[in-house]
């Protein structure tokens, strides 16, 4: 059961990414290109998940606790530091070029368009060259201080 | 890089984003998770226990499903307009991976999950993200394109 409600989860996140229009890049740059072929759709998107979300998180907070599990796993860091900032600031840069975000490439890997398969394959060389990279830095900083 | 005109598609993009919304409440429903693609990507491909992979692996398969789903109703795939070349593809696959990775987040996560809770750093996140991709799109459209 837990399962398929997952699967189901995905399931509606794809369709929404899908109809929305989040998974064509050439809507996703239209919609930054302000002062050009400006396509303001999107805003729609982010507008209509939180729509949803908001108050819909609110209800399961003051609910109490998942089905499934014992409570519930959201995030507790609340400060914003420089690698939240400068990360960011980075992730905007290639969503800008490639017009993809993580969330809209995943859903239509089915359709087996190349550019999409191949931003993918890239996105995740990315994110395994930061989490090398990051477990990097984190080693030389046990070795200064036992050292 | 060419520029692809789009319509304006404020139902359809208002109804994907209800969709996105719905898919979001049921995770938190079910398993109390929020649903970030990047962390679901990022715990499918490094898991911290065979359970743990598991759910995102399913997650995975429902999102994949939809665009099958759409065929499977409409005759037709959704549709995806490409304005730059391939290797646009692979620099910013690079750096959105990079990012998202030092940034804890992407679109959904920061954008809808964070700001559904008022998060000061997904607020921050997300502001700095769509302010860095519209500089971006206005550099390649009108500094060096235009």
């Amino acid at each position: 059961m837990e399962k398929l409600l997952v699967y189901i989860s995905g399931l509606l996140f794809g369709l929404g990414v899908s109809i929305g229009g989040m998974a064509n890049p050439a809507k996703v740059q239209n919609f930054f290109d302000v002062a050009g072929v400006w396509d303001p759709s999107l805003a729609f998107v982010m507008g209509g998940a939180l729509l949803v979300t908001a108050p819909g998180y609110w209800f399961l907070f003051k609910r109490g606790k998942p089905m499934f599990a014992t409570k519930f796993s959201v995030p507790t860091n609340r400060t914003i530091d420089t690698k939240l900032v400068a990360g960011s600031a980075v992730f905007g840069i290639g969503w800008g070029i490639a017009g993809f975000c993580p969330g809209a490439s995943i859903p239509v890997l089915s359709t087996l368009n190349p550019d999409v398969v191949i931003f993918t394959a890239s996105l995740i060389g990315g994110i395994l060259i930061a989490k090398g990279l990051m477990k990097m830095s984190a080693n030389r900083r046990a070795e200064a201080q036992t050292a | 890089m060419e520029v692809i005109e789009t319509a304006f598609t404020p139902w359809a993009s208002l109804i994907g984003g209800l969709l996105i919304g719905l898919g979001t409440v049921l995770l938190m429903a079910v398993r109390g998770n929020v649903l970030g693609a990047t962390g679901i990507l990022a715990g499918f491909m490094t898991p911290s226990s065979s359970s743990d992979w598991a759910w995102r692996a399913v997650m995975i398969l429902g999102m994949i499903s939809a665009p099958i789903a759409i065929l499977l109703a409409t005759g037709g795939f959704p549709t995806i307009e490409v304005p730059v070349n391939r290797w646009m593809m692979v620099i910013g696959g690079v750096i959105v991976g990079i990012g998202v990775t030092y940034g804890s987040g992407c679109t959904s996560g920061h954008g809808v999950c964070g700001i559904a809770r008022l998060s000061p750093r997904s607020i921050t996140a997300t502001l700095t993200f769509m302010l860095t991709a519209g500089i971006t799109v206005y550099i390649l459209r009108h500094v060096i394109g235009g």
